[in-house]
């Protein structure tokens, strides 16, 4: 061999290092994104990596001939396995019992592949050059690699493309090195076999490109998954996708990947939720709860022996039908929705809203947050006008408005909503351990500028609201302070762009 | 044969170059029916085989009788009533009232057989607002004299996305993948619409407004329409692709005419009548589930009982004595009736007045050109899974003949399970006659072949959601406002009555838009009120010599 292709070979080693380095990386962050304390998940994996490539080395003493070809198809391996990692991490997230081994499995066959490779090459050079000047090299492009990706991960590729990106792109990057290594290598390679060596190596590519492209989907099924628990229960209904999952503190629901409910504190949101609307004014006879399928706002409701009608209006039958049929959660919501007062209605709100002859004493509302334009509709000026009509003028309203400390525009749009529809909203917020400040707001249909200040007779306890606490509720944190917004209007839905600059800023954190 | 004959259709027809309807249609959904006009009783019409039907028995009466039950004749008949006049008869060809605007329903899903919406019209056109204020659409008044729309009857946010590089994005505009360059030219056109929003002619009046009538006839603004709209991009040297796709897009959207036929003034009016002032967006849709379907059934309640369905009119003579008589048939039962009456409007297009109108002079309306239309509603049992942006109101497909699809749903608040996409596809590149004997050639799995084939592109499943799909084929669908027709001498006379005859359809505007059909449906309402001497307060805030 000349020197050209000497020097192309070192190359070929920068390459690998790189890829190797940056494999092992992915793995260890991604560990930490997705089981939590990086110092045990980094250290986990370098150990795991660098004694693989120990293993690695040892194993090629074993390779006795077809050196290049062997080098070739371990490359052709370390770009598949390597390039699909992550993906193939993400997804097996959802079985949580085999995520660890599935990720150390990986981590530990990458570095074998790695150790593998340094010691082949070597020997492929050694008849070329003399030995120490073999080593110097080798090792220096090796090490240049190393650092080379330890730069470039944190800086440019994580925050550019996003691991599943960046796993699939250096996979193709090793594909194409291999590719390119059956004509490096051409003069010591065999006729037999070239072809097919090239075209699986095509083919490597091809597949991790196809990965490259539909990476954006396969993110999203991967997120939909990577709650961070168990999963104990799972649908597709026809709106949305259910999972239930248990950890040491209870279990949680989650709709379409948001977390809706941890059974652990869920009373601290429900009882802030309903109390203050039922618990002022005249006694709560007819009560509305719209969204809330959980059946969880509805047991807090019926602790008050006024209540003669509980009307819950949510879109999913597969929702309801959990909450009366999944034991953890009828124990929950203490089997609230087979109470004879209670009548489920499946619709969507906003057409129901405009279609119900009724009327209601008592509003509670705990929609999920406006993230999407079906969901946003149900926080307009165009559906809270037309809930006005369906109350009294003694009415009274509470509504969960989202986080008012992330998401500030969002909340305060919610109430100069509400208060352009004909309310009277009046802010409160409330501590939840699962999703942080959380912020609400109580309602009347007249001016009215006292707020709750007193606990009704209940039947059955409270476990979190007291009277004083009611009233502190109402005191508002000076870093919850009001802010200007526009009114979200059904013809511009401004609160769906509010929440989700909100939120994407919140999550970039 | 069948096959050959199908690949002939598909390949005049094809929404795509090189994406045609195959021969086997595995994909076509379980039912479906295949409508039009009525085409047999308009061709009696236009071939004479009429005129020598008589009615035997004596001359029905009616101070005025309306030819035609689109919005035009509609509107004449509702500003006849807000008169105080009510001695008049509307006669309607098809069976039901409405014309282009006409809608259609299965179960609680309405949807629109074509028009379907109409931009928030500003203060200056005073009859409409009247009229939508009637509908409790318009709930109040501005500081500034402008209308308040009702929030529900304003298109739902979110409104328009486009399909373009394998996935959904919001807007019209197909942002992804565009080039910089690209970009720079969509702001400068934006900016050029924006400034031609400002502009008023020598006369003082807006360069384009709506209606049409309103506008400058100052000769600077009129030349533009002696070129194409496509000259008119190319003079301005805009020479990216997908603001050229977005121009077109906007010219066969509204006048079913590509961009190289289109006329420049009839161009530059679709973007720039609708900004009311400069800086400002364009005025917000109004639109329902069932489309300007909600307009019809409004101005038909209000007309009462004086429409009368089914009536295929095919003699219009004055006398010499005073009054006219008005010939017609009944296209069901095949009785003859013939009314007399002192005033007749005649609301039909004007392809078809030299037929129905004696003494009409042929080459009175010679260079009126209509453009042909396939309208499909598609009944979903439930919406395709898809990625990007969620449906909209109206959803564009990026490089497709096909105008894509209006979601009939959105308007209800309904944003799961069934519904009606109205799929749009103007025949735009051929000529008139050419392209209705093709439609009119085209079976009904041809043409839904047509539309799923469409669909697919960025729906892949959605053929297995179908239940029905209907096909309309509108043989004249809309008059084209081709280059150098809009100003002519001939379109801006044909609005002239003739006699006791009065002329209202939108074609007299040289563009077919509700608000042009309603502007000449009041027009000559109020020239049969004051040829009667019939008081009257006019709602038309300026009428011109000419249209």
């Amino acid at each position: 061999m000349n020197r050209a292709p000497l020097l192309l070979l070192y190359l070929n080693v920068l390459v690998i290092a790189t890829c190797g380095l940056i494999y092992e990386l992915l793995a260890g962050t991604l560990a930490s994104y997705l089981l939590g304390d990086s110092v045990t998940q980094f250290s986990l994996v370098i150990g795991v990596y660098l004694s693989a490539l120990g293993v690695g080395a040892w194993l090629s003493r074993y390779v006795e001939t077809a050196l290049a070809r062997t080098f070739i198809e371990v490359e052709l391996a370390l770009a598949l396995l390597g390039g699909l990692s992550a993906p193939f991490l993400f997804l097996v997230f959802a079985w949580i019992e085999w995520f660890q081994t599935a990720l150390f499995s990986v981590v530990f066959l990458i570095g074998v592949l790695v150790g593998l490779e340094l010691p082949l090459l070597m020997r492929i050079l050694k008849e070329h050059l003399d030995f120490s000047e073999l080593v110097s090299r080798v090792l220096t492009f090796d090490y240049i690699g190393a650092l080379l990706a330890s730069l470039m991960f944190p800086i440019l590729l994580v925050p550019q493309l996003g691991l599943m990106r960046t796993s699939l792109l250096f996979g193709i990057l090793n594909a194409l090195v291999a590719l390119w290594g059956t004509y490096l290598l051409r003069p010591i390679l065999k006729d037999r076999g070239l072809a097919a060596l090239r075209g699986r190596a095509m083919l490597t590519v091809g597949i991790l490109a196809v990965g490259m492209i539909k990476a954006d989907t396969l993110t999203t099924i991967a997120e939909e998954r990577m709650l961070a628990q168990p999963i104990v229960f799972t649908e597709q209904s026809r709106f949305q996708r259910i999972v239930v999952t248990k950890s040491s503190r209870g279990f949680q629901l989650h709709l379409n990947g948001h977390l809706q409910f941890n059974s652990a504190d869920e009373y601290r949101y429900h009882e802030a939720l309903v109390h203050p609307a039922l618990s002022t004014g005249p006694p709560p006879q007819h009560v509305l709860v719209l969204g809330g399928g959980d059946a969880l706002a509805v047991r807090e409701v019926l602790k008050y022996p006024s209540v003669r009608s509980v009307t819950l209006v949510d879109i999913d039958p597969a929702m309801t039908d959990l909450a009366m049929n999944f034991p953890p959660l009828v124990e929950l919501n203490e089997d609230a929705l087979r109470d004879p007062r209670v009548q489920v209605i499946n619709r969507d709100a906003f057409v129901w809203i405009g279609e119900t002859p009724r009327r209601f004493d008592t509003v509670v509302i705990d929609f999920p947050d406006p993230g999407t334009f079906s969901v946003g509709k149900l926080y307009t000026t165009a559906f809270f006008r037309q809930l006005r009509t369906r109350m009294t003028d003694e009415s009274r309203l509470s509504i969960q408005c989202t986080s008012p400390l992330v998401a500030p525009k969002s909340y305060w749009c919610i109430l100069k909503t509400m208060r352009a529809s004909g309310f009277e909203p009046q802010p409160y917020s409330v501590s939840v351990p699962t999703f942080g400040v959380w912020g609400f707001a109580y309602a009347t249909v007249q001016p009215d500028q006292r707020v709750p200040s007193q606990l009704a007779e209940l039947e059955g306890p409270l476990r979190f609201l007291t009277t004083e606490g009611l009233r502190a509720m109402f005191h508002l944190p000076s870093d919850i302070a009001p802010v200007p917004t526009e009114l979200n209007q059904l013809n511009n839905q401004i609160l769906v762009r509010y929440y989700e600059q909100e939120w994407s800023a919140a999550d970039g954190l | 044969m069948a096959c050959s004959r199908r690949a002939w259709i598909a390949a005049t027809l094809g929404t795509t170059a090189g994406l045609v309807p195959g021969c086997a249609p595995r994909d076509l959904p379980p039912a479906g029916t295949l409508l039009s006009p009525n085409v047999v009783a308009g061709h009696w019409i236009r071939d004479g085989r009429l005129d020598a039907t008589r009615s035997g028995g004596r001359a029905r009466r009616a101070a005025v009788v309306i030819v035609g039950g689109g919005i035009a004749g509609l509107s004449t008949a509702w500003r006849l009533r807000r008169a105080g006049f009510d001695d008049f008869i509307l006669l309607e060809l098809e069976s039901q009232p409405g014309g282009t605007s006409r809608a259609g329903r299965q179960g609680r899903q309405a949807y629109p057989w074509g028009a379907h919406y109409v931009p928030v019209p500003m203060q200056e056109n005073a009859a409409l607002i009247h009229l939508l204020e009637e509908m409790q659409v318009v709930v109040g008044r501005r500081a500034d004299g402008q209308p308040v729309v009702a929030e529900t009857q304003l298109c739902r946010d979110p409104q328009e996305r486009v399909f373009v590089e394998g996935r959904w994005q919001e807007g019209l505009y197909p942002a992804l993948g565009a080039a910089d360059q690209d970009l720079a030219e969509l702001e400068r056109f934006r900016q050029h619409m924006d400034s031609w929003a400002g502009r008023h002619g020598e006369d003082g009046r807006r360069a384009f407004a709506i209606p049409l009538a309103h506008s400058s006839r100052d000769p600077r603004f009129l030349a533009l329409d002696r070129m194409t709209m496509g000259d008119w991009l190319r003079k301005h040297a805009y020479r990216s692709p997908r603001l050229r796709w977005l121009v077109d897009y906007a010219c066969r959207d509204d006048y079913g005419l590509s961009v190289e036929d289109t006329s420049a003034w009839a161009g530059l009016f679709y973007f720039v009548s609708r900004i009311r002032l400069p800086g400002q967006p364009s005025q917000a849709v109004i639109t329902w589930p069932e489309g300007n379907g909600r307009i019809v059934q409004h101005l038909t309640d209000r007309a009462g009982p004086a429409v009368h369905t089914g009536w295929a009119v095919h003699g219009i003579t004055q006398s010499r004595s005073g009054g006219a008589e008005v010939r017609a048939l009944h296209t069901t039962d095949r009785t003859a009736a013939h009314w007399q009456a002192e005033q007749v409007v005649y609301a039909g297009p004007q392809f078809a007045a030299p037929h129905v109108i004696d003494g009409f002079d042929r080459q009175r309306s010679a260079d009126f050109r209509y453009g042909s239309w396939i309208v499909s509603n598609v009944h979903l049992r439930k919406r395709p899974p898809e990625p990007g942006f969620p449906m909209c109101w109206d959803n564009v497909i990026y490089g497709s003949r096909s105008l894509g699809y209006v979601n009939a749903a959105h308007q209800t608040g309904r944003d799961h399970g069934s519904t009606v996409l109205s799929w749009y596809y103007p025949l735009a590149s051929l000529p008139g006659p050419v392209a209705r004997r093709r439609m009119l050639a085209a079976d009904w799995q041809d043409l839904a072949a047509l539309t799923v084939t469409d669909l697919q592109l960025p729906h892949p499943n959605i053929a297995g959601q179908i239940e029905r799909l209907d096909v309309m084929r509108w043989g004249h669908a809309m008059v084209q406002p081709r280059a150098g027709f809009v100003w002519s001498r001939q379109r801006r006379a044909a609005a002239q009555a003739l006699g006791r005859v009065h002329f209202a359809n939108t074609d007299l505007s040289g563009v077919a838009l509700m608000e042009e059909a309603f502007y000449h449906g009041i027009r000559a309402a109020e020239e049969v009120l004051a040829a009667r001497g019939h008081p009257f307060e006019s709602m038309l805030t300026f009428v011109p010599h000419d249209c």
